[in-house]
């Protein structure tokens, strides 16, 4: 054994080689990443505004003790989570379906495999705008194949208040399906097919099959991308600002919509970095799961 | 299993694959179609999805009302700059968390998952107020800065687990005949590297190129502003939009990332992900 792998395996400290090899990317983590989250939390403390002449004062608890009243916040909060929940759950189940079908042994498999990954290709400024169109109330593709169908004459899909929820939800799925399928698809090959032949030899039907051989093998990265996932949506900004900019009536603003109005279109910092921080609140426990599913899965391999 | 069941189940199999085709490719096809459309055919009430009289007019007019191309410049610039940066400096930090247990490497994984969950509000506004102090609010290079770090975690990770599939024994029989780190890094290991590496750039890119919220916070002049920012002024103040032009350089802005897929598909469908949820 050499001594860099005698280094390497006994876990000891970094020696001067590898720190020279970490700085580059080590520095702007701690400026650019670090700094300012820590920043960000700080700022939650305090008063600041933009464009304010007198300097920044720091007020304790207040920003939270305005949030606790803030009914519009808490709506947003509301939303954000049936957003997420809306958005995950399906998009796991549909998923899945897919990473089955795609880990079976189907002609054309390599085509739906790069067809099911072209939402992920696309920016979600596109992904937006694209939607926007199919759900045009005149020139939209679903409102005519629902009056082709006989289903009178459609609606405004994006500004109806009961339904731009369920609308932009769709979208949500629809973007996100190519990273959950992809995930799904590598846990797959973690199924050990030996186990599923022997199944399937004692007459396990498909559903038995799934259910004790690839369930078990599939469950702490179904777990991980699933917690993964409802972080991502529930901080999710770009899709639904084009979509609907938060509307009709604030029905889609989600909490990044509204943290990013109250920063940057009111200039209020100081409560914005408030709702950034009760967020984060929120997503830790999420992140716990996570992360506990990650480490399961690692004891496992 | 009989072998008619079997087949009335491999026809099913194929019906949901053509249903989930249909659902992801839809939306794409009806924006091309909207985008060879003419005026006219957008305003009527009976849309059809061949176009009845395709035009290219929609592409023209859309470069007329907006400076996609000054757009698509800066976006460029972001992109490759910080696909650059972002690959050049993780490298040699993903080779020391792949091959050294340290706590250093240990925490650094730690702060790769951790930062995948901040909302992005509580960094932009410290970053917001911290760039603007350097004057670098509406500038490329601030941005950049911003993408780089940006982009740090998950080129960090996919790194990390290209270096691990580089058997640590080709290094030591480097380092037995004689060759130091530095050398055994850049002559055995950084050539096994290489398609990794260039994966790892190309994702890089295309989640810059495709990236909106800092782009929208930071840059203020339509002169500075990236793609996807100059797409949203298609979208009227009202919501109205002028349906033709705006399909027509959604499209425009897609076909970049839709190239680089296609050519790192293979990597993406190997597991890229999978790093993620692995460890």
């Amino acid at each position: 054994m050499t001594l860099a792998t005698a280094r390497a395996r006994s876990g000891k400290a970094v020696d001067h080689g590898a720190w020279f090899l970490v700085l580059p990317a080590l520095l702007p983590i701690l400026v650019l990443s670090v700094g300012p989250l820590l920043y960000g939390i700080a700022l939650a403390f305090t008063d600041s505004q933009s464009g304010r002449t007198e300097p920044t004062e720091w007020i304790g608890l207040l920003n939270f003790q305005d949030l606790r009243h803030d009914t519009l916040f808490w709506d947003s909060f509301r939303i954000g989570l049936l957003w997420a929940v809306g958005v995950t759950v399906p998009q796991f189940l549909l998923a899945l379906g897919l990473a089955l079908l795609l880990s079976q042994n189907l002609r054309f498999r390599w085509l739906a495999r790069s067809l099911a990954i072209v939402p992920w290709a696309m920016p979600e400024v596109v992904v937006g705008i694209m939607w926007r169109l199919v759900y045009h109330p005149d020139a939209g593709i679903l409102n005519e194949t629902l009056r082709d169908l006989g289903f009178g004459e459609g609606r405004d899909w994006l500004t109806g208040l009961g339904t731009a929820l369920p609308a932009v939800i769709v979208v949500g799925v629809w973007a996100g399906m190519p990273q959950t399928t992809v995930a799904l698809l590598a846990g797959l090959q973690n199924v050990p097919r030996e186990l599923h032949e022997a199944a399937a030899m004692d007459g396990a039907g498909a559903w038995r099959r799934f259910t004790t051989v690839t369930w078990p093998a599939l469950r702490p990265i179904a777990l991980a991308i699933t917690a993964l996932n409802f972080i991502w949506n529930f901080n999710s900004f770009a899709l639904v600002y084009v979509l609907t900019n938060g509307g009709p009536g604030g029905r889609t603003r989600l909490p990044m919509l509204f943290a990013y109005e109250e920063a940057f279109r009111y200039g209020q910092f100081g409560y914005a970095a408030a709702m950034g921080c009760v967020m984060v609140a929120v997503i830790s426990v999420l992140l716990a799961v996570y992360l506990v599913a990650r480490l399961r899965g690692a004891d496992e391999r | 299993m009989t072998s008619r069941t079997k087949g009335a189940a491999r026809a099913g199999q194929y019906l949901a694959l053509l249903a989930y085709l249909v659902f992801l490719v839809f939306p794409f096809l009806w924006l091309l179609s909207t985008s060879f459309k003419p005026a006219t055919e957008l305003g009527s009430l009976h849309p059809t999805w061949i176009p009845e009289d395709p035009t290219l007019a929609n592409y023209r007019q859309a470069f007329d009302e907006q400076p996609l191309l000054r757009a698509a410049g800066n976006s460029l610039v972001a992109a490759l700059s910080a696909a650059v940066i972002a690959v050049v400096i993780a490298t040699p930090m993903a080779y020391v968390m792949a091959r050294h247990r340290t706590l250093l490497a240990r925490a650094a994984t730690g702060w790769v998952v951790v930062s995948q969950a901040f909302p992005f509000v509580l960094v932009i506004i410290p970053l917001f107020l911290v760039l603007k102090n350097l004057r670098l609010i509406n500038s490329l290079p601030g941005l950049i800065m911003v993408y780089v770090v940006w982009a740090l975690p998950f080129a960090l990770w996919m790194l990390v687990g290209y270096v691990r599939a580089v058997p640590v024994e080709l290094e030591e029989a480097a380092a037995v005949d004689g060759a130091g780190r530095l050398r055994t890094l850049v002559s055995v290991t950084a050539p096994l590297l290489a398609p990794g590496i260039g994966a790892t750039a190309l994702f890089a890119f295309i989640t810059a190129w495709n990236e909106f919220f800092f782009a929208l916070v930071l840059l203020k002049t339509p002169e500075k502003q990236t793609l996807p920012v100059v797409l949203t002024h298609f979208i009227g103040a009202e919501g109205v939009a002028d349906l033709g032009p705006l399909a027509a350089a959604a499209f425009l802005a897609t076909l970049p990332s839709l190239v680089v897929f296609a050519l790192i598909q293979k990597r993406i469908t190997g597991g890229m992900l999978a790093g993620a949820v692995k460890s």
